[in-house]
Parts: C-alpha cells; sequence; structure tokens
C-alpha cells in the first residue's frame, strides 16, 4: 500500500514562536521549542518528524510564511 | 525527502525577503501571503497596484513585491480610485484596517463603493487600533477593554460597534461583499478564495469588491496568539458572522 509521507524546513531565524502553526498540525509533529533564534524566539520545530503527512496546513497558516513543505508517496 | 520535485509548499516569491515588523502571529502576515499568492497565482505582479494605509499595515509596501501608495490615514480608497480611473488594465486594492477604514476614512470608503470603483478593498478588522498602543476603535466589542476603554466598551459613553460592512454591503456600487476570517487552514484557503474573486470582479468593471478579514491583535488584546485566536472565535464571530453579503 502506498503512504503518504512529509516532511517541512523551517526557516529558524524567522519564525517568531506564535505557536499558531502548532494547533494546526493534524498529527502533533511539530511544537515549540526550549531553544531560542537570534531575535530570542522559542522557533518551532519538528519533534515527531515521522508523523508528518506533509498536509501543508502549518505552512498555510504561518503568518510569516518561514515554512516549506515536501511530500512523497512512499510505497511499502 | 527535501528535493524539487517533492515540493508542495513554498514561499512565493512576490513577498520580498524581509522580515515582516508585525508581531507574533499577527492576522496581516497571513492576509499579506494570501494577497501575494493570488497575485503570483493570477501572475499580475507587474500589474497590481496596493494602497497601504496608516495602522500596522503602513509597511505593506515592504512586503508585497508590486507597485503601492502609501495614503494619508482612511483616504486609501480616493487614491485607488484615481490610481484604477488612470490606469484601468492594472488591478488596484485597497489594505486597510478597522481605524482607518471605519474610523477616520469612514466618508472615503462609502463613496469609492457607492461610486462602485473597480477596486478591491481588504478590510482587517481587529477590534482596535494596534498601531498606536490598542485604543478604542469603531469595531471595538461591548465590553472590550482597551487603552481608552479600561472598564470594557460602555455603550452609554462609546456608542455601539460599527458593523462597517454590512453597510457597505447595502451600496449598489459593490459587487462582492464578504466577512472571512484567517486562524486555521480552512479559514485562510476560503479567504484567499474570496480575495482571488475580488481580484478578478476589479477587472469585470461590476463595481467594487470588499473582502473584510477579521482578525487578531494579540498585543493590543494582551493575550498569546493562540489565545487570541480563541478569544476571537468566541468573541468576534458572534458579533461580526462570517460569509458572504453580497455576490452579484
Ligand atoms: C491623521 C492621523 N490621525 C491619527 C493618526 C494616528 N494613528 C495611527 S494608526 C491609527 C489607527 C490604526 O488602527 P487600524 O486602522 O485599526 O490599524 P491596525 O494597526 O489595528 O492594523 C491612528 C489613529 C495618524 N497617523 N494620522
Ligand atoms: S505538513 Fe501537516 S503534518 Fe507536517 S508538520 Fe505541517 S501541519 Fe503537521
Ligand atoms: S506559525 Fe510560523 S512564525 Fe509562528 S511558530 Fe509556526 S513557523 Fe514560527
Ligand atoms: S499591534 Fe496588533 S495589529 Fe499591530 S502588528 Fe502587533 S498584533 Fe498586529
Ligand atoms: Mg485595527
Amino acid at each position: 500500500m502506498a503512504k503518504i509521507k512529509g516532511t517541512i524546513v523551517v526557516d529558524i531565524e524567522q519564525c517568531k514562536g506564535c505557536g499558531v502553526c502548532v494547533t494546526s498540525c493534524p498529527t502533533k509533529t511539530i511544537a515549540l521549542g526550549r531553544d531560542v533564534n537570534g531575535k530570542g524566539y522559542n522557533y518551532m520545530q519538528m519533534v515527531n518528524p515521522e508523523s508528518c503527512t506533509g498536509c501543508t496546513n502549518c505552512a498555510t497558516v504561518c503568518p510569516d510564511t518561514v515554512i516549506t513543505v515536501y511530500r512523497v508517496k512512499v510505497e511499502e | 525527502m527535501i528535493k524539487p520535485e517533492n515540493l508542495v509548499y513554498s514561499r512565493t516569491k512576490v513577498l520580498t525577503d524581509n522580515i515582516m515588523h508585525y508581531c507574533p502571529g499577527c492576522s496581516h502576515g497571513t492576509v499579506h501571503k494570501l494577497i501575494a499568492e493570488v497575485i503570483d497565482e493570477m501572475g499580475i505582479q507587474d500589474k497590481t497596484i496596493g494602497v497601504s494605509p496608516v495602522g500596522c499595515g503602513v509597511f505593506a509596501y515592504n512586503y508585497i513585491d508590486i507597485d503601492w501608495l502609501e495614503a494619508a490615514h482612511g483616504r486609501a480608497p480616493a487614491l485607488a480610485t484615481a490610481a484604477k480611473r488612470l490606469n484601468p488594465d492594472k488591478y488596484v486594492f485597497t489594505y486597510q484596517g478597522d481605524g482607518d477604514l471605519a474610523s477616520i476614512g469612514t466618508a472615503e470608503i462609502m463613496h469609492a463603493c457607492n461610486r462602485g470603483e473597480n477596486i478591491v478593498v481588504i478590510f482587517i478588522n481587529n477590534a482596535i487600533y494596534g498601531m498606536t498602543g490598542g485604543q478604542m476603535a469603531p469595531t471595538t466589542l461591548i465590553g472590550q477593554v482597551t487603552a481608552t476603554t479600561p472598564h470594557g466598551r460602555n455603550v452609554e459613553l462609546n456608542g455601539y460597534p460599527l458593523k462597517i460592512t454590512e453597510l457597505i454591503a447595502q451600496l449598489p456600487g459593490t459587487c462582492y461583499v464578504t466577512r472571512q476570517t484567517v486562524y486555521n487552514p480552512l479559514t485562510v484557503r476560503k479567504t484567499k478564495r474570496a480575495i482571488r474573486k475580488a481580484f478578478e470582479n476589479s477587472m469585470l468593471k461590476k463595481g467594487t469588491s470588499f473582502v473584510e478579514v477579521v482578525g487578531t491583535c494579540s498585543s493590543g488584546w494582551k493575550l498569546t496568539p493562540v489565545a487570541a485566536n480563541q478569544w476571537m472565535i468566541d468573541n468576534m464571530f458572534p458579533e461580526y458572522p462570517l460569509g458572504d453579503m453580497k455576490d452579484k
């Protein structure tokens, strides 16, 4: 069966740690971390990278448009 | 997996590389992105003129890579009228906050919409004067605490929230009047479709298209961005219900 797998790339230095992406992720893949970027924001990180489906929800809601999304179909 | 052929979402090139000055989670950023994506998808980057407001959106010209005018407070619809009449082949839109559009600029927006100018109006209603430190706006809710209503907006003293979009929908010059929001993926996508329709209308000589976006101002409301979204759902939507008011 084919399975959809995704991943995201976050521009950490431009993330403002607002967290609206986190509440929009249906798979609990992402969270605000403890680390801070150059501006002092707790930037968003993937905490469960294997669960990402590449649905683009996080990127769609990000007010600063700092998320890039990739998706592939993998045969099992 | 990180290869061009697997790319499903990337930042549109119509947005500049500048980091937006907006507070974390601010709806202005989300709406800027949607306008830029619509311009990109319609292929009209060289054919679009924006008019930015006075308010937090004043620097919109630093973020969306198109031609811009910057209006005096509330006067964006007057500038947009001139820009569109002189350049009928260009897509012309205003970008305005609730203080800008529904307070100091009430005359300009009413008359531009009543004349049926073939422009797009993007109206960001965050129920507050964000830029100047969170004072009451005409759209502030009854009971809402702001810098100038420290005990909450009081009808006897401050009057009622102004539903200006409902008034604008009555004007025969408008062809499309809608109220949207941008707090989750579904509403962001719906708002993008509304903005696209508004831009398309502006070339069909149908009159003015008006897109209100109910948004958050977490700094003015003194909430976190996520809590501000919830406050908006609980308090703003009952007063400002979402949906199309007119589509002809
Ligand atoms: C003629 C004039 N009067 C008053 C001001 C002060 N002022 C700047 S922004 C603003 C209100 C902005 O509120 P809004 O339009 O809701 O924008 P927001 O910042 O909330 O997006 C005011 C009153 C001004 N710049 N010019
Ligand atoms: S693409 Fe979808 S699943 Fe992956 S992190 Fe973003 S919201 Fe979560
Ligand atoms: S929505 Fe964007 S800016 Fe906000 S935390 Fe997520 S990645 Fe960062
Ligand atoms: S003050 Fe309010 S409207 Fe202005 S940038 Fe901050 S959150 Fe946005
Ligand atoms: Mg405002």
